[in-house]
């Protein structure tokens, strides 16, 4: 929203106070301010009003007059001017010899052989509007020679404030309500809205107007006649054009004038198509044409103003064109009402069409503003137009009030939630400089808050606070520490693992960590022929490729294997993100946090690599529980698992993930030639397996034995759980040494270290251990290499 | 017999020269002082001879003994010495610029500050949570003061998802859920509320190089009897000077927010220009960084803290915005981009 200084100053005596210092501290105190601040006609100087005198036309030119021009300095001026409403009589701002005009110097110039000593000038070329279709036209009783920027507001300051920075504040969608909070800045009086009384009419008729409908919350109306002027004053069109509206006919900137002044949008209708007001919805929709000539669909929610039962006004939002003032119209019916802002709102966005007027219904407005408003709009009208009578008394209805809100605190409640020291007196003045009712007993306040700040905006204690300290400026607070005791902060395990996962992988395995998105890529995991699993859908996604939340981090990460399959030969990658694992029983989603790693390679065996990822989370349980894992063999249930190897990884009894070969189908489309790897891990299942204490134990003094046994087996699992079953504490480390496969099958050779804490062990000693070992193994039919 | 002697000697010297190694040398011992060697062969011939003589030549003998033993550790010492700058001389020269072969891994930028700034705050006694991506309506809008139609909602657009339940538009959706876990603390031991908690955060728009549907945020609460605006302020101040490691000049603009009142925009003075005004903060001399404010009571009272009794800020970090200015990322998409290309830069940054 444009701003006007000179409008704002109408309200404000400003006189002798910086502006653009003024500018600055509203923004730290109201509502932010764009960086651009427009200086209006400080780029124009030396145009007077002049007269012209005498025309003649150009002997050369069809296009150009010769002009005799008064500029009020005792002579004609010799004038050449292209313009087509040249006529004698009639007053223009011309730019005399050495007038500026942007960059522009005049000078005096040639002009088809004869010379030119200024220029006329059009709207556009001063800036304040933007006609340039001919020399401006001043119809005002203003002095020749006079300076154009002493005759008309062609000099002001105009910023623009961040209208979402206004969102909550109602009062500040008109001048009126923004030069309230420069004088309270200023510490300047906020004067009165200059109107008429309307009681004066109270004798005349009533207009035929109802509120059928709740959702206006009051509406009010008043009937005027005899308007004889069509155009806006010249001021009045300046500031217009300068917050950004263009000049329409008087009528029309009359609304929009006080609707930038006081925030209140109004309507004016032609009375004869209003004679029985009623606002109302209607059960069944249908099209009606707005005065912008486009036909919308209305439904039964959209709020109307009506003549009877025909809409002549969508309320709120815009008016018929049907009931629009014309030509022959000589009474109209002034609106000025509020309305349910969520019904503005929602009637917006079905109709696809913002307004100045519905931006503003949606912050709702201030109810009490409607006959003030009214009371001002006839004042501006009867100033520019004096013949103008009011012909109804002023009609208004409510549907619904406010509440009036009153708050009481005390002292104390201010310096706690301030944290400095603002006296009493202080505290009054701001407030009252606000609007807002204060009464002090002792240290005791009750505020009453005004009714434009009272429909959402100040409701709390609190809101008073901010009151109090955004004027004081959160510049001038003394800042300082809280005043609170020490506590131990306790970290969280899940997080702690988390970190500890991550650096584990990032440091000795030299992966790279990923982030990517919660739901399945629908044209990548197409592209690899990963099917997209059913699972909780998004109902708004915009994106169609964006729909399916993922179960888990698997599929993402293939695609961002293939993204990256010339990237090295070989790499490793991993995530800790979220998936949602379907619903709970209670329908919530089943979220989990999950780490998943990909490994790939076109250097390493599917064996190296498998095994190389085995390491990756053993090591994982060894360092941060201090725990081993096992692993049990799985069927596979998803299309990029490879049926064999595919194992759960299994922590304190508890299987907390899986650990597999990607399916050569999925793996050839990532890249023909890499073995691929991944595993799945729950990083909540994974944090919450109790940890095992370190259990520090004497080092023997006394040589250990070390027993090699070769078996006729493929597998260890067996092997190690067999040894593990032997339950002998003299064990202290089990290896495999090696694995070889000849005629006989696979074998493989582990290696059992014994020792005693207290004497060096005989072979003998361990012997019986090693044959349990053995005789156990051998009734599972697996047998000693001889 | 003297005769003998000197023979032995010199073929014991002629030999010992011809030695080029330990094993030679080893060899020549044995042959000369082993039990069948050479010396103590002498020993044997001593039979036959007179005490007198015995006693000549037992002590000729033991002298040549002498020099041989002498000898064999002299040339033992030498051959040591060769051997060893022999080894030395084998070893060749390495070429030390060769280029490392030991891969590095990477962290995630996003993980590299948001550690960073755990670290702050951990440093003032803040807890760090964690907390879902999958959030219910109450979490996100109505325990923070939104309630349904609350034009708030507008600003926000959502991913809802099929059961009701939304991904979280803002980190503020886990206030409620931390008010609860530690307000029996805070009630009854006077313990206050000091949590920061990281997260996802979603909004349905489409993406550009400066915005993403799916990106981090922090929130920051703190809670106890006597939390003011000056102290939200010090906070600020002190918070970010360490986030940014410099001075950092904070100011506050009034600024809307359901569940702050009052709610603050928090600028800094420009990072780049310190305040003086430059094009990267459009010739202000600030940069507009975080919302921030007191905590609504309605939203105290909403996770069962009484706001008669107790007041608290909260603010708002947005993690990625600081990742994206921390190492000068243009385009926001390259954080989810998966690339190995831009990711692989990102290590350890403590």
């Amino acid at each position: 929203m444009f701003l006007s200084m000179n409008w704002i100053s109408d309200f404000v005596d400003l006189s002798g106070i910086d502006k653009m210092d003024l500018i600055h501290r509203f923004s730290l105190s109201t509502a932010e301010v764009e960086n651009e601040i427009f200086f209006k006609g400080s780029d124009i100087s030396g145009i007077v009003v002049a007269e012209i005198k005498e025309v003649a036309d150009h002997p050369e030119s069809k296009k150009l007059h010769l002009l005799k021009v008064d500029a009020g300095d005792g002579a004609l001026t010799d004038v050449v001017c292209g313009a087509p409403n040249v006529r004698v009589g009639m007053k223009t701002a011309f730019a005399k010899v050495g007038a500026k005009i942007g960059e522009i110097e005049i000078t005096p110039r040639a002009l088809a052989g004869y010379t030119s000593y200024g220029m006329c000038c059009s709207e556009k070329e001063i800036g304040i509007s933007d006609d340039n279709s001919g020399i401006m036209e001043i119809t005002d009783d203003i002095a020749n020679g006079t300076e154009i920027k002493d005759a008309y507001e062609v000099d002001d300051i105009i910023f623009e404030v961040d209208n979402k920075s206004l969102t909550n504040r109602p009062d500040l969608w008109g001048h009126y309500g923004i030069a309230r909070e420069f004088a309270a800045l200023a510490g300047r009086p906020l004067k009165p809205l200059d109107s008429v009384d309307l009681s004066k009419y109270d004798s005349l008729p009533q207009i035929d107007m109802k509120i059928e409908d709740p959702l206006c919350q009051r509406y009010s109306c008043l009937q005027v006649e005899n308007i004889t002027k069509n155009v806006s004053p010249v001021n009045m069109r300046i500031r217009l054009f300068y917050c950004g509206m263009r000049s329409i006919n008087l009528l029309a900137d009359l609304t929009n004038y006080l609707m930038l002044e006081m925030g209140q949008p109004m309507h004016a209708f032609d009375s004869r198509k209003v004679e029985k007001l009623r606002i109302k919805r209607f059960d069944t929709p249908f099209t009606f044409q707005t005065l912008d000539g486009t036909q919308r669909n209305i439904d039964e929610n959209t709020l109307m103003i009506c003549n009877g039962d025909t809409p002549v006004a969508i309320a709120g939002i815009m008016g018929g064109l049907d009931s629009e003032i014309v030509e022959d119209t000589t009474t109209l019916t002034l609106e000025s009402a509020t309305f349910d802002a969520v019904s503005i709102r929602k009637s917006t966005v079905r109709l696809a069409h913002r307004t100045d007027a519905s931006m503003r219904y949606e912050k709702c407005l201030d109810p009490e503003m409607t006959v003030p408003a009214i009371a001002r709009f006839v004042k501006l009208l009867q100033d520019v137009d004096s013949g103008v009578t009011v012909v109804s008394s002023l009609t208004d209805e409510r549907a619904f009030e406010y509440d009036k809100v009153s708050l009481s605190f005390d002292k104390k409640f201010v310096d706690r939630y301030t944290g400095i020291e603002i006296d009493n007196d202080t505290i009054v003045k701001t407030l009252e400089s606000l609007g807002f009712g204060v009464e002090l007993k002792g240290d005791d306040f009750t505020v009453m808050v005004p009714s434009w700040r009272a429909t959402k905006d100040v409701t709390i204690k609190a809101d008073i606070i901010e009151e109090i300290t955004r004027i004081y400026g959160y510049d001038n607070f003394d800042v300082h520490t809280t005043e609170t005791p020490l506590y131990p902060v306790r970290p969280d395990t899940e997080k702690t693992v988390e970190d500890k996962i991550k650096d584990i992988l990032v440091k000795r395995f030299s992966l790279h960590e990923m982030h990517s998105y919660v739901w399945m890529y629908y044209d990548e995991c197409k592209d690899l022929g990963i099917e997209i699993e059913d699972n909780i859908k998004l109902v708004n996604a915009t994106n169609p490729n964006i729909e399916v939340i993922r179960k888990s981090i698997v599929p993402t990460q293939l695609c961002q294997a293939k993204i990256n399959n010339t990237y090295a030969p070989s790499f490793g990658i991993f995530e800790v993100g979220r998936v949602v694992d379907g619903l709970r029983e209670d329908g919530l989603c089943n979220e989990k946090k999950k780490l998943a790693v990909t490994l790939f390679s076109k250097a390493k065996s599917m064996e190296e690599l498998y095994f190389e990822l085995r390491d990756m989370l053993a090591t994982l349980a060894l360092d941060i529980k201090h725990l081993s894992l096992s692993y049990e063999t799985i069927e596979a249930t998803h299309c990029y698992q490879h049926p064999k190897n595919l194992n759960a990884v299994i922590l304190g009894g508890k299987a907390i993930g899986e650990i597999g070969i990607v399916h050569p189908t999925v793996s050839k489309k990532v890249d023909k030639k890499a073995n691929i790897v991944y595993a799945e891990i729950d990083v909540r299942d994974f944090a919450q397996a109790a940890a095992d204490a370190i259990k520090y134990e004497e080092p023997s003094k006394f040589p250990g034995i070390e027993i090699d046994l070769s078996f006729v087996s493929g597998k260890f699992a067996p092997i190690g759980k067999a040894i593990e079953d032997a339950n002998c504490p003299l064990v202290k480390k089990v290896e495999v040494v090696d694995t070889y496969e000849d005629e006989n099958g696979k074998s493989i050779t582990s290696r059992i270290t014994f020792a005693h804490p207290e004497k060096t062990l005989t072979k003998e000693e361990v012997m019986d251990v090693v044959g349990g070992i053995i005789a156990d193994l051998e009734s599972k039919g697996i047998s000693l290499k001889k | 017999m003297d005769n003998k002697i000197a023979e032995i000697k010199q073929q014991f010297l002629s030999e010992l020269e011809k030695a080029e190694n330990s094993a030679d040398l080893e060899a020549i011992r044995v042959a000369y002082l082993g039990k069948k060697g050479f010396v103590t062969e002498l020993m044997k011939e001593m039979k036959g001879l007179s005490n007198e003589e015995k006693k000549t030549f037992g002590q000729k003998v033991n002298v040549i003994k002498g020099e041989v033993t002498d000898k064999i550790a002299e040339k033992n010492q030498e051959l040591k010495e060769k051997e060893l700058q022999k080894e030395i001389d084998s070893m060749p020269e390495f070429d030390i610029s060769m280029p490392p072969t030991l891969g590095e891994g990477s962290y995630h930028p996003i993980t590299l500050v948001q550690r960073q700034c755990e670290r702050i705050f951990k440093s003032m006694g803040f807890t760090v949570e964690d907390y879902a991506e999958v959030v219910s309506d109450y979490e996100c809008f109505e325990s923070l003061n939104i309630p349904k139609h609350h034009p708030a909602r507008d600003m926000q657009d959502t991913y809802y998802l099929e059961n009701g339940q939304l991904l979280k538009s803002q980190t503020s959706a886990a206030q409620n859920a931390i008010y609860k876990k530690y307000k029996d603390a805070l009630v009854n031991d006077g313990v206050p509320i000091k949590a920061i908690f990281p997260g996802r955060c979603f909004r349905n728009e489409a993406t550009d190089a400066c915005h993403e549907n799916t990106f981090f945020q922090m929130e920051g609460v703190m809670v106890d009897k006597n939390i003011s605006i000056s102290n939200l302020i010090y906070f600020m101040k002190t918070m970010l000077s360490e986030v940014f490691q410099k001075d950092i000049k904070v100011r506050l603009r009034p600024g809307f927010f359901p569940f702050v009142e009052p709610g603050f925009e928090l600028d800094i003075s420009c990072l780049i220009c310190g305040g003086e005004g430059c094009p990267s903060c459009k010739h202000s001399g600030w940069l507009e960084l975080c919302p921030c404010g007191m905590i609504h009571p309605e939203v105290l009272k909403a996770g069962g803290i009484d706001p008669d009794e107790y007041t608290g800020f909260a603010f708002g970090l947005g993690l990625t915005r600081l990742v994206m200015m921390k190492y000068g990322i243009k385009d926001i998409r390259d954080l989810n981009g998966g690339s190995l290309k831009s990711l692989t830069q990102f290590t350890d940054d403590e």
